[in-house]
């Protein structure tokens, strides 16, 4: 089946109407040797019900998880039904990017409230309309902090997501920037003193993230200040954005950019994404950060409506001379994020408590297993990493019994001697996590 | 219209927090009172008040699925409704990025069988889904360049882009430290073979060429454009933000492309979302399949997995996967069609946009009269020649009439540019409206400009203050 709906008769009229013999002589520009003689190799066209059965299948052939024990990026969290019913009207997710505001005052709107309820999580002045993710916003706020300062070397925690540290890597690569890593301590925080010798006048930025890859809140705001003194810019990122419910927002600690991933308001897993990156800096930073803002204004007859604003700073634009290559965005998840914090509402608070509370049953059962241990100190939010004795074999045993288990940490922190981390959040219920425990016993 | 912070209201919420059935300890004990937040200052509402809001906001927002939206350059085709609920489908959604591989066999094979399509739709060796958007997917391929030449050992500075490219070209190649040089069009809207000749020095790492090209006009020169490159031992690189008009019938690796984007959001007709998420895939020849981003869905017996086992990989350029719920939709798109459906994908609209510009051609000037393909380019020149009006009144004139406008400005060489893509999936009736209702603006241009100039009329807002906006910005809410 296709969607094209005109019939012979319209494309025969049509081509009168236009002076061509045929369809194919509308392509005469393509030379004739290139013109595909035969039909692509793809396979047969299917009827919409044939469609239907082929995707249930296909779907069908993964397995749905009995629970997930695992973050690490990606957070599992009830969605209010509020969420899709808005999210799944058509006007929004059928328009393009709001370049004709008076007929897009919709999602205009819906993203200036957005915004607005960034900077209040985030403790920031200016909050875009979404980045493609949490690694990619965190990769363009080093970007932007080296083009800025004109400095060109980035200090990561190396507790900051391993991903995270790797698409950065990628981009510093490209810009020809030095990347180097700051080590955590026993509690699993950033080390202070590594960061304050490894501080110099070349550096453009830190970059953290709170809670850090282990779970482990960080405190900004010595952070912040270590950075400053360098001249350096601190960028903080998170974990889980529901973390910002009850954690000091990283902006009244210093951050001059905030940045995560921001899939945790309302957003499902989707198996890696759509996500949206959350991006977020101070005054400072308003007419250069990447991606869409919109900005409130008045029409002709003096009414408050919305436009995208500062646009001089966008690739279309500016071309090689803007701040960002940054076009499509994530609009349609920023939407659901920020439905989803308006039906939480001050209850965000209360939700992030409860993933406090979880997490810290579920450490404090694991904890009770004959060799394991938590492998940091530091206070936790809804993640945490323990050392235990056969991190393959427990994970080995939650995949049996259909759990999505611990992520391994032994790939990308050989120097932990084995590790797994784990993720509580709202979804697990009490018996989910005493059976999950019963099983790695 | 109030904001939803205005119709806030203390002590009223629409989610409920579930029980707790863990042992409460109060979170200073836990985390520690100095790295608590005080106050959250989150909107309280009642649910039925949040979906009446988020109602009167759909109600003002024009997609594809409210009108036609001829929108050049961003290929606003309706978006198939069993997409969509294909997408839905919990065994989709419900999977986190690192479960388990033996769970997610269904979304490899997916992600397997559309990297499979797309290589031959393009006639590339193979494909990374990782990008999360086209300029995502140019920033990739710039960087495969980059890897390219650095394997080669060679250090070259400079990348070529035609003045039509769109400001992702430009502004990617940045992003990944080139410099840019730009190449001028011919006479004909293509590309001027002795500048680019001139250019293609070996600093050139390559050059970046939209075919066909922002003016809706294939390169017919494109076997001499490849020839030049290859030459000096460039690569050619495509932005496919305007395949729709090549599917099933020419393939970019055929033309001598050696790196290509998709843009998911517009061929394979998944929805843009208010302008996201997108999906920009990116194929490769043989000779560059080292240098795609990892990880990769590799495939043994019938078995899938991911692998990152690819030394000379650009690495990472995205957390996870990529948009992997957009590309169910793709896949989904590209199964229903099967060869022959694609083919007729930019059969028609390429016939539907040769038809709007031989409609119309006769009431506004043409920037190039040539066969178009799937895009036709006005200039709104004689308008403002003859009456004052500009292409801006023009556009702001059609939602009058219930439409979306074409993109206007663009591309920068043709001025006053009006740029309609129809796309195959608009009927006859639809265009003769749209014709019907340029042709009617022309004549109110000339018999009655002030009300074109005064449009929109109709609108839940009149024209608004750009200049305001960006000269005292005001990007979030703050109580006076």
């Amino acid at each position: 089946m296709d969607y094209v709906p005109h019939t012979p008769e319209d494309q025969k009229e049509m081509l009168r109407a236009i002076g061509a013999e045929s369809l194919e002589a509308l392509f005469a520009d393509i030379p004739a040797t290139y013109r595909l003689n035969r039909l692509l190799d793809l396979p047969a066209p299917l009827a919409e019900q044939e469609i239907w059965e082929h995707m249930s299948r296909l779907a069908a052939r993964n397995r749905l998880p009995v629970a997930t024990l695992t973050g690490a990026g990606a957070y599992r969290h009830y969605i209010p039904a509020v969420v899709s019913h808005i999210v799944g009207r058509s006007e929004f997710y059928t328009a393009y990017t709001p370049y004709q505001a008076e007929i897009s005052q919709g999602i205009l709107q819906a993203i200036y409230e957005y915004q607005t309820m960034i900077t209040r999580l985030t403790g920031t002045q200016v909050a875009n309309a979404s980045m493609y993710d949490g690694a990619t916003a965190m990769a363009e706020a080093a970007v932007l902090s080296a083009k800025s300062l004109g400095r060109s070397r980035l200090l990561v925690a190396r507790s900051v997501h391993p991903e995270y540290r790797k698409v950065l890597g990628t981009y510093a690569w490209a810009n020809g920037y030095a990347c180097e890593e700051v080590p955590f301590g026993a509690t699993g925080q950033l080390e202070r003193d590594a960061l304050r010798e490894l501080l110099d006048d070349r550096t453009a930025a830190v970059l953290v993230q709170s809670p850090n890859f282990f779970g482990v809140i960080e405190d900004i705001g010595p952070l912040a200040d270590l950075a400053h003194r360098r001249g350096a810019l601190l960028v903080a990122g998170f974990s889980d954005p529901t973390a910002l419910g009850v954690l000091k927002p990283p902006g009244e600690s210093g951050a001059d950019f905030v940045v995560g991933e921001g899939q945790g308001f309302g957003n499902p897993l989707n198996y890696g994404g759509p996500y949206l990156g959350i991006l977020a800096s101070t005054e400072a930073f308003m007419r250069k950060i990447p991606g869409r803002l919109v900005g409130a204004t008045v029409d002709r007859e003096g009414r408050r409506g919305y436009v995208l604003t500062l646009q001089t700073r966008e690739q279309h634009i500016r071309r090689e001379k803007a701040t960002s290559n940054i076009c499509s965005n994530e609009a349609l998840c920023m939407l659901a994020a920020a439905v989803y914090l308006a039906s939480l509402g001050k209850n965000l608070k209360r939700l992030a408590a409860l993933n406090v509370w979880k997490a810290n049953y579920l450490k404090e059962a694991l904890s009770a297993l004959p060799g394991w241990r938590p492998l940091f100190t530091g206070p936790v939010y809804n993640e945490f990493a323990m050392s235990c004795p056969d991190a393959k074999e427990a994970n080995r045993r939650l995949e049996k019994a259909g759990f999505t288990g611990g992520y391994d940490l032994s790939k990308d922190y050989p120097e932990l001697g084995g590790g797994i981390l784990f993720c509580a959040t709202e979804m697990l219920r009490r018996e989910d996590m005493d059976r999950a425990v019963s099983l790695m016993q | 219209m109030e904001l939803i912070f205005e119709k806030s209201r203390p002590g009223r919420a629409a989610a409920t927090i579930p029980a707790n059935d863990v042992p409460e300890t109060a979170l200073e004990t836990l985390i520690g009172p100095d790295l608590l937040r005080g106050e959250l200052n989150l909107p309280e509402l009642a649910e039925v008040d949040i979906v009446r809001h988020y109602t009167r906001l759909a109600r003002r927002n024009f997609g594809v699925d409210v009108g036609f939206y001829p929108l050049g350059s961003c290929t606003m085709k309706y978006n198939p409704k069993v997409n969509e609920s294909a997408a839905c489908l919990d065994g989709f959604t419900a999977l986190h990025p690192y479960a388990p591989e033996a769970f997610a066999q269904g979304n490899l094979q997916l992600l397997y069988e559309l990297a499979g399509y797309l290589a031959e739709i393009c006639g590339m060796a193979e494909f990374s889904l990782q990008p999360a958007a086209g300029a995502h997917g140019e920033l990739t391929g710039v960087m495969i360049i980059k890897k390219h030449f650095e394997r080669k050992g060679q250090r070259r500075s400079t990348i070529l882009i035609p003045d039509t490219a769109h400001g992702t070209n430009p502004a990617s190649v940045a992003l990944c430290g080139f410099q840019v040089a730009t190449v001028r069009s011919n006479a004909e809207g293509g590309v001027d073979i002795g500048h680019l000749r001139e250019l293609m020095t070996k600093d050139v790492a390559g050059l970046m060429l939209t075919n066909p090209n922002t003016l809706g006009l294939f390169e017919r020169n494109i076997e001499e454009v490849a020839q030049i490159v290859h030459r000096k031992g460039g690569l050619l690189y495509c932005d496919g933000a305007n395949a729709n008009a090549l599917v099933g019938i020419t393939r970019p690796g055929d033309l001598g492309f050696d790196i290509i984007q998709l843009n998911l959001h517009k061929t394979f007709s998944t929805p843009h979302g208010c302008g996201g998420p997108g999906s920009g895939p990116v194929g490769v020849k043989r000779h560059l399949v080292p240098f795609l981003p990892v990880p990769r869905v590799v495939k043994k017996g019938r078995r899938y997995r991911w692998s990152e086992d690819f030394p000379h990989s650009i690495g990472r350029v995205r957390a996870f996967y990529g948009n992997f719920n957009v590309m169910v939709k793709a896949y989904a798109y590209i199964r229903s069609l099967g060869a022959a459906g694609i083919r007729r994908v930019s059969e028609n609209a390429v016939l539907n946009a040769n038809y709007i510009k031989e409609r119309l051609r006769g009431h506004y000037r043409l920037a190039y009269d040539r066969v178009c393909m799937h895009e036709c380019v006005f200039t709104g020149e004689k308008q403002l020649q003859e009456s004052g009006v500009h292409t801006a009144d023009i556009a702001k004139r059609l939602l009058d009439y219930g439409f979306h406008p074409p993109t206007i400005y663009f591309p920068l060489i043709v001025r006053e540019a009006i740029m309609i893509e129809p796309t195959e999936t608009e009927s006859k009736e639809t265009l003769d409206d749209f014709c019907e209702a340029m042709i009617s603006i022309a004549r109110e241009a000339k018999e009655n400009p002030e009300l074109v100039r005064s449009a929109p009329l109709t609108t839940p807002v009149r024209r608004l203050d750009d200049v305001l906006a960006a000269r005292k910005p005001d990007v979030c809410w703050t109580v006076c």
